[in-house]
Order: structure tokens, then sequence, then C-alpha cells
């Protein structure tokens, strides 16, 4: 899932000076699942923004709503007659959401009120951490389905680097080096010599480097 | 509350605590419980929710506190450690819009019949005697 989490305080309440009246829109999708956007983290920023204006002797009105998904057209069509009633629409769901919600409604002034962090896992209740980094070009077959480019620092294809020490990457005790995981991981699968293979210069145009991506199924299309 | 001189606070409190210290609460007043204390029962102190807590505060609350369980004898095991989680949230979160975070707080008391739960009571109220209103006050 996409794992973000909630700004600074101090942060959201500067996007809002001079505002009277917000939507804060929450997400039912992946920022729910990891208790940074969803209905109930809505209630609370709503609660909090309020407790901020009335200190301040500048009331503001908060509007709380949470959509099934804030990527998909059909929940985000469902604001189109309120849209313009809100001096913002504050988004608590990951920066896909604020970014269509910009895109359909144009006239009014749409707000991140969330850091989107990575795609990852949820390893217990309260620790996420990464595992994809949607290169577009997936190598997880010759890695033993750990990703190099997400959880080795430098992204390297054929590691591991001199930085590996006893398992842990040179940034940080706490952070393990992929490439040995990967080492013990194929050897467990008696699969050590698809290490022998190099990997080739990686062509990153599936990724950011070749612009904005874009997937269009005409098998799907109505 | 009727005096306006005493601070409002609002209690939320394990129903297992509050019981074992009063046994009945119509007695709580005679037993010395500050008047300015209003009580709110839960079935357990982990029943509290973070919105919860603050909108005692939006509400006009000077303080607001949670009483629960020692963390060892909680009757629902974690109960109470879920509690302090969600008020220590709230302690961050005053602090980040620059009220302070003693206006809150969370009081793990002994569920033996004893006077800690009123005790908790007069210390919270003459803590926020000495912070003053809340800055939410008369706005």
């Amino acid at each position: 899932m996409i794992v973000g989490e909630r700004k600074p305080i101090q942060e959201i309440v500067g996007m809002l000076k001079g505002m009277k009246k917000i939507l804060i829109l929450g997400c039912g999708g992946c920022v729910s699942v990891c208790s940074a956007g969803g209905e109930k983290e809505v209630e609370i920023l709503a609660s909090i923004l309020r407790i901020d204006r009335k200190k301040g002797g500048e009331p503001i009105e908060t509007v709380e709503k949470t959509l099934t998904r804030q990527c998909d057209t059909e929940y985000l069509e469902g604001l189109k007659d309120e849209a313009g009633n809100y001096d913002a629409i504050l988004s608590m769901a990951c920066g896909v959401g604020v970014n269509y919600l910009a895109d359909m409604y144009p006239k009014t002034p749409v707000l991140p009120a969330l850091n989107t962090s990575f795609m990852g896992v949820s390893e217990e209740q309260g620790v996420w951490s990464e595992r994809c980094a949607g290169c577009g070009d997936c190598v997880l077959d010759r890695t033993g389905g750990l990703c190099p480019i997400a959880r080795c620092s430098k992204r390297l294809l054929n590691g591991p680097c001199g930085g590996s020490q006893n398992g842990k990457c040179e940034i940080s005790p706490n952070v393990a080096c992929v490439w040995q995981l990967i080492y013990d991981r194929l050897k467990g699968l008696n699969q050590l010599e698809k290490l022998k293979d190099i990997f080739p210069v990686k062509d990153w145009s599936s990724s950011l480097h070749g612009g904005p991506r874009k997937i269009v199924r005409e098998d799907l299309k109505l | 509350m009727n005096d306006v001189n005493q601070p409002d606070i609002v209690a939320f409190c394990c129903h297992y605590t509050a019981y074992a210290c009063s046994q009945d609460l119509q007695n709580l007043p005679r037993l010395g419980f500050p008047e300015n204390v209003r009580l709110e029962i839960l079935p357990c102190s982990g029943r509290i929710s973070i919105t919860r807590l603050l909108k005692a505060f939006e509400q006009g609350a000077d303080g607001v506190y949670v009483a629960g369980c020692w963390e060892d004898t909680c009757h629902n095991i974690r109960g109470s450690q879920i509690a302090k989680k969600r008020v220590d949230y709230v302690k961050d979160v005053l602090a980040q819009l620059n009220i302070k975070p003693e206006r809150v707080e969370m009081y793990m008391i002994s569920r033996e019949p004893n006077r800690g739960f009123i005790e908790v009571a007069k210390e919270m109220t003459e803590r926020i005697k000495r912070l003053g209103p809340s800055p939410l006050k008369g706005k």
C-alpha cells in the first residue's frame, strides 16, 4: 500500500491561513489502512484545527468527509456540487488523491495534509517499511523477490557495496543490507548461481526519468 | 460547574478504578472529590479516543485527564497502556498548538479501595488552577 503520515500541525495551519470554511477529505484506501488519512484521522485533524482557530479567535468551519478512494473518478465526481462551497479542500489522501482533486476541481484550492512516504508493508501495528519503488521494470525474479531498487540505499543492481557490514547497511545499523538478504535467500533456495548474472545498465525510462507514466488498456476501456 | 473560579475539568475514568475507589459515585463529594471535576465513566480507560479528549478541550474544558488501572492490573490487559498512548498523542498536539501539554494527563491508579481516585482529581484541580483558564476560553 501507499504509506503516508500527517504533516506537522503548524505546516497545515499555515496553509489554511485566512480560510473560513474547508472540507477535510479523507480517503478510505491505503492511508486509511496506515492510520494517516482515514475517517478517524479526519475527525482528529478537524478537531485540532478548530482548537487552533478558536484559540486564535478566528474560528474555522470544518466539513468532514471520507471517500472510498480519492484516486478514482467515480468517487471524486461526487463532490462536484459542493467543491465550490469551500475556501479549500484539505486532502488527507496520498499525493495521488491531491493531484486528482486538483485536476478535477480547477476552481477550488486543494491542499495536502499528508506527506506521501512510500509503497510498503505493515510489519506490525504502527510500523511500516518500504518495499517497492515503482521503477516500472521489475527485477525481482533475479533477486529472490527482494528489491535492490527500493531497499538498497544506493539502488545497486550488482551489490553489495563495501558498506555492507555484518548484514547491515553503512547508513545505519538499523538498516539491513538488502544484498546480504538477497544472498541469504538465494542460498536458501539453491539459486546462488543467479548472482553470477551481471545486471546490465538499467534503463530508467520506465521510471520517472521517462516522464510521467501512463497505462492505457484498450481491452478494458468502455 | 457552579463556581466560575474553579477550573472546568473533565475526567474520563475506568469503570473499575472509579467504583473500586468509591463504591458509590453518589458519595464522591462527601469523600472530598472536587465538584469542578466532571466524571465520564468508561467501561475501560482504553476506550478513550483521541477525538474525545480533543473535543473536551474544544467544548471548553480547562483540563482533561484519564484515570485507569495500573499497567499490570487492567481488567482488559492493556487498556490503560493504550489510554496513555492516546493521552501522550494529545499532549504532543497541545504542545504543537502552543497550549500547555500539562492540561491533559494520564493517571494510573490502584484498584484497591483507597483515595487515589480522589487525590488525582485534587491534584489535577490544583495543577489547572496554576495554569489558569484554557486559552480557548471566551473565544
